[in-house]
């Protein structure tokens, strides 16, 4: 089970990494939801995985009966995705404004865009 | 339980919420944040002593005892960088009073900033891996809005470079997180000092590497600093000094704690690419800084050359090295943020940053052109200045440890550092004014109070250093020998573990 994921967590990583390579900042920021979409799910399989078998510890028992599933790696990935829907978004934001004042979100059209500005007062 | 050792994150984060609800009121920010940051350096002084006196303080986060809750462990390393933590954000709150403009403060300056010390001290404090990089990330979205505050163009354009490595930065991080928990089982760092010797070194060394890159981005070493000089000089002074004195510590602290604590099975290979990546992390950064002439740039230029000698520390991996590096995080954080700080203070004076526009300034000013040679003289190494102990005892370690050619690239760099120094002096303040410009009218206090305690520091450290080289030898010993941090927050018999009987080692662990 755990050699298809870890060949899907490659897959996702390249492409990841190759978005994140390009020009176009717009395809930067898909490049990095799906790099941190397969990290979380390489924090996720690094755990082991468990089929159909939630860890929840029956009535009049202190430990669970048997192999059940291990919820600290899910923990970590509920927490990771909260953060990195908030760096997502930030960065979504950046880019906008970036477009909005600088006109352009191509990084090597960003030198030339700013010394366009330069007058500008700094500070 | 012991209050103190969470005292650090707690304070900033409420008043990070406390000043949030008074955002329409910019009077009362002002002074919640500076009284704010003034008792935190207060209980950091506090952390200190208790350190100093009874040893590694801890505290486990609900009464879950480690290794299944969340440690914050204080030894002497963490409790000196929640001090200096404190220094500087107290100086560069006390500046931002009167550089920060009206628009910047409605943004949410100040709760941003107390947000920032939670991440730092966050970091600092926390004895669990993911822990640290949820502190990381809370330091990182921080600094993201604080260095693009205001929607400047430079600020936009630099802002760009810094989140995204940043963010790549953070996903490796995370990676090499996930890869840790699959090999080990436990997070926690004390645990993994005791559960990475029985695994397999050359899978360990792997997720070392991958740590490395994480941590070094971050700290900004050769050959991943270059957002460094693309950002940092763009916010306000206040911030940038902040950023540029505290903010790349932050990855060098990390980088110190995983190479001491876990990731030591393999010194030759791992403490060896490091010993070169300090080399050419010191080398490239004083030679690009000498082509700069914008002020910030030079600076942040420097910043990276420093980080190297801090990183040199580390891979000599003796307690004379580890000693020099944590007095070298220190001077150099002082040091550089006044730097800084004082540029900003000329720029008010002499109206730009760019050396080729500005001069004069001994003549106009010359209590400024007296600091900021205090704090130039003190960043190259001039005795009696801090910067001059920072540098014999790496330099002393490296000849001790009979690696010569770091020794002198560490002295030759030191005098690159003074010519880009000189350089500084002679366009900004030994030159006359182009074109006989003014100066501009002398500026608030407010502005010189953090200059002139920083570099009373940096002489203060310089004349008396036996108090902070006793901590940098004591912080060393705990480094060098983890069965103290892992007495301290897993107990003796986990301790006795590390000291190398494999039968009781299969006992501890979760």
């Amino acid at each position: 089970m755990e050699v298809p994921f870890a060949l899907m967590v490659g897959t996702l990583f390249a492409s990841g990494l190759y978005l994140m390579m390009q020009r176009n900042l717009l395809r930067f920021a898909f490049g990095l939801l799906i790099l941190s979409g397969s990290v979380n799910v390489l924090v996720f399989t690094a755990g082991r995985l468990t089929r159909g078998a939630p860890p929840i510890i029956p009535d009049g028992l202190t430990v669970p009966a048997g192999d059940v599933a291990n919820a600290l790696p899910q923990a970590v990935v509920l927490t990771a995705i909260v953060i990195g829907f908030g760096l997502i978004a930030f960065t979504l934001v950046l880019l906008l404004r970036v477009y909005e004042r600088l006109g352009t979100v191509k990084t090597d059209e960003l030198g030339a865009a700013l010394a366009q500005h330069d007058d500008e007062d700094e500070g | 339980m012991n209050h103190i050792v969470v005292a650090p994150v707690v304070l900033p984060l409420l008043s990070a919420a406390i000043l949030l609800l008074l955002r329409h009121r910019p009077e009362a920010q002002r002074v919640l944040a500076t009284a704010s940051t003034a008792l935190s350096l207060v209980f950091a002084i506090v952390l200190m002593a208790r350190v100093a006196a009874d040893g590694i303080q801890v505290v486990q986060l609900g009464a879950w005892s480690a290794p299944f809750g969340i440690s914050f462990v204080a030894d002497h390393l963490s409790a000196v960088m929640v001090l200096i933590t404190a220094v500087m954000a107290l100086a560069s709150a006390v500046y931002a009073l009167r550089d920060m403009d009206a628009d910047r403060e409605a943004a949410g300056f100040h709760p941003l900033f107390q947000a920032l010390l939670v991440g730092v001290n966050g970091a600092f404090l926390t004895g669990d891996l993911f822990n640290l990089f949820v502190w990381f990330e809370v330091m990182l979205i921080s600094s993201f809005v604080l260095l693009t505050l205001g929607s400047r163009r430079a600020q936009l354009e630099g802002g760009i470079k810094y989140v995204a490595v940043n963010l790549l930065s953070s996903m490796l991080f995370l990676a090499a997180i996930g890869l840790v928990y699959g090999l080990t089982g436990t997070l926690n760092l004390a645990d993994l000092a005791v559960a990475l010797p029985q695994h397999d070194p050359g899978l360990v060394t792997t997720i070392a590497m991958l740590f490395m890159v994480a941590f070094g981005i971050k700290a900004a070493v050769f050959p991943l600093f270059f957002w460094l000089p693309a950002s940092y000089h763009t916010p306000p002074i206040a911030i940038s000094a902040f950023f540029g004195g505290l903010l790349t510590k932050v990855g060098v602290y990390a980088l110190i704690r995983v190479f001491t604590l876990l990731f030591v099975a393999d010194i030759g290979y791992t403490h060896t690419i490091l010993l070169w990546v300090g080399a050419f992390t010191m080398v490239t950064g004083v030679i690009t800084a000498a082509a700069q002439n914008d002020v910030r740039k030079i600076l942040s230029f420097h910043i990276i050359s420093q980080i190297g000698y801090m990183i040199m520390g580390l891979a000599l991996y003796t307690p004379l090295a580890l000693a020099g590096a944590v007095f070298y995080l220190i001077h150099v954080t002082i040091a550089k943020a006044n730097l800084f700080l004082i540029a900003g203070i000329a720029r008010r004076l002499a109206g730009s940053f760019d050396l080729n526009r500005i001069g004069g300034l001994y003549r106009g000013a010359p209590f400024l052109s007296a600091l900021f040679l205090v704090a130039a003289l003190g960043l190259a190494g001039i005795p009696p200045l801090s910067g001059f102990w920072a540098k014999l005892l790496v330099v002393l370690a490296a000849l001790q440890a009979e690696v010569w050619w770091i020794a002198a690239v560490a002295l030759g760099v030191g005098l690159f550092t003074l010519f880009s120094m000189v350089k500084i002096w002679q366009y900004a303040y030994w030159k006359p004014a182009p074109e006989d410009r003014a100066l501009a009218a002398a500026p608030s206090a407010f502005l010189y109070a953090p200059v002139v305690g920083l570099a009373a520091l940096t002489l203060l450290l310089g004349l008396w250093s036996t108090p902070l080289i006793a901590i940098g030898d004591a912080a060393a010993a705990e480094l060098l020998d983890p069965s103290r941090y892992v007495a301290a927050v897993l107990g003796p018999e986990a301790a006795a573990a590390l000291g190398g009987s494999p039968l009781t080692g299969s006992e501890v662990g979760p």
